[in-house]
């Protein structure tokens, strides 16, 4: 692990060194570690549920020069913004620098993990509750450990809209004698 | 009523001496009998308890072939339980009820479900008069509906044990209102009392293959029952006890149920009644309900 680590670093350090050497001076040095807790504190949530062979993004996006207006994609074109679409765009949550993170509208980088932070910048109330437990599914101990959902697992975040559901089947009606 | 009266110390007319020590040594025998016979699960003394259970046990897992483990818990000191459910959250899709009916081996045929979930007209409100348990759409929630699942409401005033003439049900001191199945005569008279329709009767002999029978039993709870007596929700004792959710809160897709202690300030229930919209079904009757509905929006 540690010499993966290492070998990594290296990289993304020649990387760097690279790209700064093509006069790309304007954006920072960017860095591939998660960034720290935003949120301060230890809500135990399962991870993110990214489509198959998504994540990590840099995968593609590290070849990719960042495009920042407002276009029809070629790729992701499966995604369908219906999130206040009028106002809002990859870039307004995805980091433009490093794709394997999200921003706050502070440009405080966040790591998927706590992606609800980022829910709750216009969401706040829903935030609260979340944390209340009131919020979302709750699962494991009413007295004790609980484990939480992240919005995105019920609320696709480009879709947020709630899916409807095929219902269980419907109880029998009660026989009433034949006359 | 006045005539009925007899004069103190003076035996009504027309009744012999033979006659009335026969009758006095009947009702003697009878009280006896009772006495002496088995006892209601919450008179047991704990070592009696723990016997019983274990021919219970015993007995099901002859029955239906497995290990079975039946617990007698009992309620914990300083809690109170409480269910609450967003009825604006609630999209009526019954997983619910199928959950509920595998964790507490309720009937499978004849249908016994402990839920009832109500689909109503938003124009209407919260109005039973017009609701409708046997919605089957093709996906929900409807346009214009809303969904409000109904059980036993865990009343603090409950109408239910007043009435049972055997003492066959009654509220736990963790606020479970519960039935002795061994003890309950199918008179129906709690579901008589019940103005929540909570309680259901079984009027055939319950069906559950061996296969799908869920071992975790408790002794008020899911143990299963015989043909006709009276079953209802039990917030699912045999897992409340030990401190896990209810089956029904855990499988919620939208997250409508919450569950938790009333006496502890931090729970879930009472951060609902203290910000939320909470509102009671029929609160007239008086009969203090501890499943309270709430607007979580």
């Amino acid at each position: 692990m540690k010499r993966a680590a290492a070998v990594l670093s290296l990289l993304l350090l020649v990387l760097v060194v690279v790209r700064s050497g093509r006069a790309r001076a304007e954006t920072p040095p960017q860095t591939r570690q998660a960034p720290p807790p935003v949120a301060g504190e230890t809500l135990e949530v399962p991870p993110p549920p990214f489509s198959d062979g998504i994540y990590p993004c840099n995968t593609c996006h590290d070849s990719l020069k960042p495009n920042p207006t407002r276009r029809v994609l070629e790729f992701h074109d499966e995604i369908q913004l219906k999130h206040d679409e009028q106002h809002r765009w990859c870039l307004d949550c995805h980091d433009a620098v490093n794709r394997d993170v999200l921003h706050l509208a502070s440009g405080q980088k966040l790591s998927f993990d706590e992606s609800y932070m980022l829910c709750g910048q216009c969401h706040g109330e829903k935030l609260r509750d979340w944390r209340a437990g009131v919020h979302g599914r709750r699962t494991g101990q009413w007295n004790g450990h609980k484990t939480y959902l992240l919005c995105v697992h019920c609320h696709s975040p480009h879709q947020p809209h709630f899916k409807p559901l095929a219902p269980k089947p419907a109880p029998k009606p009660p026989m009433r004698p034949i006359r | 009523m006045e005539t009925d009266e007899v004069p103190e110390g003076k035996l009504p007319k027309g009744v012999t001496r033979r006659e009335f020590a026969s009758i006095a040594a009947a009702a003697a025998a009878g009280w006896l009998t009772t006495a002496c016979g088995n006892r209601r699960l919450h008179e047991i003394p704990k070592d009696k308890l723990r016997s019983a259970v274990a021919r219970m046990e015993a007995e099901y897992a002859a029955q239906y072939g497995r290990a079975v483990r039946v617990s007698d818990t009992g309620p914990m000191d300083d809690v109170v339980f409480a269910y609450a459910l967003d009825i604006s959250r609630c999209v009526g899709c019954r997983r619910c009820v199928h959950a509920c009916v595998e964790e507490n081996n309720q009937s499978r045929d004849p249908e016994v479900q402990w839920i009832r979930v109500l689909s109503m007209d938003k124009e209407k409100g919260v109005d039973f008069k017009d609701a409708n348990p046997y919605y089957a759409p093709e996906t929900v929630p409807e346009e214009g509906h809303f969904y409000v699942p109904t059980a036993c409401q865990h009343c603090r005033n409950a109408p239910c044990t007043k009435v049972c003439p055997t003492g066959a049900t009654w509220t736990e001191k963790d606020g479970i209102v519960v039935i002795d199945y061994d003890w309950c005569i199918g008179c129906r008279y709690c579901m008589a009392a019940c103005p929540y329709g909570a309680r259901h009767f079984n009027w055939g002999k319950p069906t559950l293959p061996a296969e799908q029978v869920n071992t975790n039993m408790h002794v008020l709870g899911n143990r299963p029952r015989q043909q006709g007596v009276v079953e209802k929700c039990t917030f699912c004792i045999q897992r409340v006890r030990e401190g896990r959710y209810p089956a029904c809160v855990e499988v919620c897709p939208v997250g409508a149920r919450k569950f938790g202690n009333l006496l502890d300030p931090k729970s879930e229930i009472r951060y609902i009644i203290e910000n939320k919209r909470v509102l009671l079904l029929k609160p007239e009757l008086n009969t203090m309900p501890k499943f309270f509905y709430f607007y979580g929006t």
